[in-house]
């Protein structure tokens, strides 16, 4: 019985992980065939079923107007993300003090009813957004630029890191806030020289969280660019047409997604730390 | 003293206000008018949009497609995702290496891995059929009948998404305490009355805070969509945000498209909160 639910859990683990790999380990291998390996049907081990060619990495550094020229999009996609992820995290984590530790209100608007204003968010669709980001940000003239997308990913980013940092100060006892004032400190001190100092898991986790959510948006960088501004999802998918070229499609890929695979070890660090049971509730 | 409470909640609630509520309002505005291509700007058309919408078909079943795709996409997500925490919640060799590989889907950007996603389904080009055929059953047309391209967006969202409901629930698990479980196993539980008895319902809190969290990114449905069929075959896979997308910012009839946005947005909020209230209702025990 013991042995037979071993093998079970561990065939089960073995089927998963090759699923989860599978697409990654396809890309890489696409990445590295030509027109000819690609027509050649379903082929796996380079030498072996294709000849390997370095191509589709080559054409992503190229800039003389036969590449793709990743290199752009990339710092663009950095630039915006970190941007975003910074504001909407100093933004988030002053209102959530906020909303953890004074009452507000405004007529029947109750501190309560604030902080769900916030978390609520996210049950927005992006397309609601859409076309008054549309609107808005061609008023502004922001269409097509890095100020405008950064503007638009703080209303992506900012529910996100409320929502991590409420609950991560809630769980942080109010007698350390009342210690200080007995001190002398003024609120904003509290908060500065005591609080924020001991904040660094929420912080890191809604950091994460910031990031992912910042890095992986297609929708936005999709509607609110055209030409001048690309970040790095559209300029990927730009090359998902019908005649694709799937090397440099899959090299790009991975290129765009291997960063983040660097979070996952991060947020796996601060699982068994047993962290993120309380920041992500 | 109490002033300085403003000037920690004042700058980010201002800024999401003038991003968020502002245009939201301009929506409410934009979907009494007939703004379109041929006439771009504020009138005043009263309720056509509204009455044209009750008329569209197509709206109504990306609506119903949308509630199909995204509850059989998290049940699945909920079920696998409860069963690998289960898995490598105790003691399992490489614990940490497989827990991290498990999360690496959920860190990927959607769209892109979309883009990979149909590749792999390409029919003659690629793995899917030729994984179909070596397990001995006939090719499948994954993407070109809508049946099976509803069934490959499936697919790929419970890859991307599983690893939420592992990470949350994994988290969960590594929060409970160990005494209701050593007062099972002097009951002499098995594993199977103590998971029904002990694990699921101290699991039930965070297992509805992921399944509605799950359930509000899936009612957003669409990039995978885009890339993966751009709605098709003829409308199959077309979701509720696609089709707004497509009345909206490729045909830019503005007006129709905000009104269909407003009612699709106050369809998921009613949705997801009776569906968040019956979930607290069945899975958390009464008493």
């Amino acid at each position: 019985m013991r042995t037979l639910y071993l093998l079970f859990k561990y065939a089960a683990i073995l089927l998963w992980s090759g699923f989860v790999v599978g697409p990654f380990l396809w890309a890489l291998s696409t990445s590295f065939k030509t027109a000819n390996g690609v027509m050649g049907g379903p082929t796996y081990i380079p030498w072996l079923q294709y000849q390997p060619s370095l191509e589709g990495w080559r054409v992503l550094v190229r800039t003389d107007g036969t590449g793709i020229d990743i290199v752009g999009p990339y710092l663009s996609s950095i630039v915006v993300t970190f941007s975003a992820s910074a504001i909407s995290l100093i933004l988030g984590t002053l209102a959530a003090y906020g909303l953890s530790r004074f009452t507000y209100r405004w007529g029947f608007v109750k501190t309560s009813d604030i902080t769900f204003f916030f978390i609520s968010q996210r049950i927005m669709p992006p397309i609601v957004l859409a076309i008054p980001f549309f609107l808005m940000l061609r008023f502004l003239g922001l269409l097509d630029t890095i100020a405008g997308l950064i503007l638009v990913y703080i209303a992506l980013l900012l529910p996100i890191a409320v929502w991590v940092m409420v609950d991560f100060f809630n769980n942080v006892p109010k007698q350390i806030d009342e210690m200080a004032m007995i001190d002398g400190c003024t609120p904003i001190q509290t908060f500065l020289r005591v609080i924020l100092p001991n904040s660094l898991p929420g912080l890191v986790v809604a950091g994460l969280f910031c990031i992912i959510f910042g890095w992986n948006d297609f929708f936005f960088a999709f509607t609110m660019t055209f030409t001048k501004t690309q970040l790095l999802p559209v300029a990927v998918v730009a090359l998902n047409s019908s005649v694709t070229p799937w090397w440099s499609l899959s090299a790009s890929a991975l290129v765009s997604v291997v960063p983040l695979v660097i979070v996952a070890f991060l947020v796996e660090r601060f699982l068994s730390r047993g962290n993120l049971a309380g920041a992500v509730r | 003293m109490t002033r300085q409470k403003y000037l920690f909640l004042l700058p980010g609630l201002l800024v999401l206000l003038a991003i968020i509520l502002f245009p939201l309002l301009f929506t409410i505005r934009v979907s009494f008018s007939s703004w379109d291509v041929a006439q771009p700007g504020l009138d005043w058309a009263g309720g056509r949009n509204y009455a044209l919408m009750m008329q569209d078909g197509r709206f109504w079943q990306s609506l119903l497609r949308l509630g199909f795709i995204a509850v059989a996409a998290v049940i699945l997500q909920y079920v696998i995702g409860f069963g690998l925490a289960l898995l490598v919640w105790r003691d399992v060799v490489l614990k940490r290496f497989i827990r991290v590989l498990f999360l690496i889907p959920m860190m990927t950007t959607p769209v892109i891995m979309s883009v990979i996603w149909r590749t792999i389904f390409h029919e003659s080009l690629g793995p899917a059929n030729d994984l179909v055929r070596l397990l001995g059953f006939a090719p499948m047309p994954w993407l070109s009948t809508g049946g099976m391209a509803v069934v490959s967006v499936i697919i790929v969202e419970v890859w991307q998404w599983t690893p939420f409901m592992f990470l949350l629930l994994l988290a969960g698990l590594l929060s409970l305490p160990r005494e209701p479980f050593l007062a099972a196993a002097i009951d002499g539980a098995g594993p199977l009355r103590s998971f029904m008895n002990v694990t699921f319902p101290m699991m039930a809190p965070i297992s509805i805070a992921a399944l509605v969290i799950r359930l509000i990114e899936s009612s957003k449905i669409m990039e995978t969509v885009y890339v993966m069929t751009s709605g098709g075959p003829g409308t199959a896979t077309e979701t509720s945000s696609y089709y707004i997308y497509i009345r909206g910012l490729r045909e830019f009839q503005i007006g129709y498209a905000a009104s269909l946005s407003l009612t699709y947005l106050i369809i998921m909020i009613v949705c997801l909160t009776v569906i968040a209230k019956l979930l607290v209702r069945f899975m958390i025990p009464r008493g």
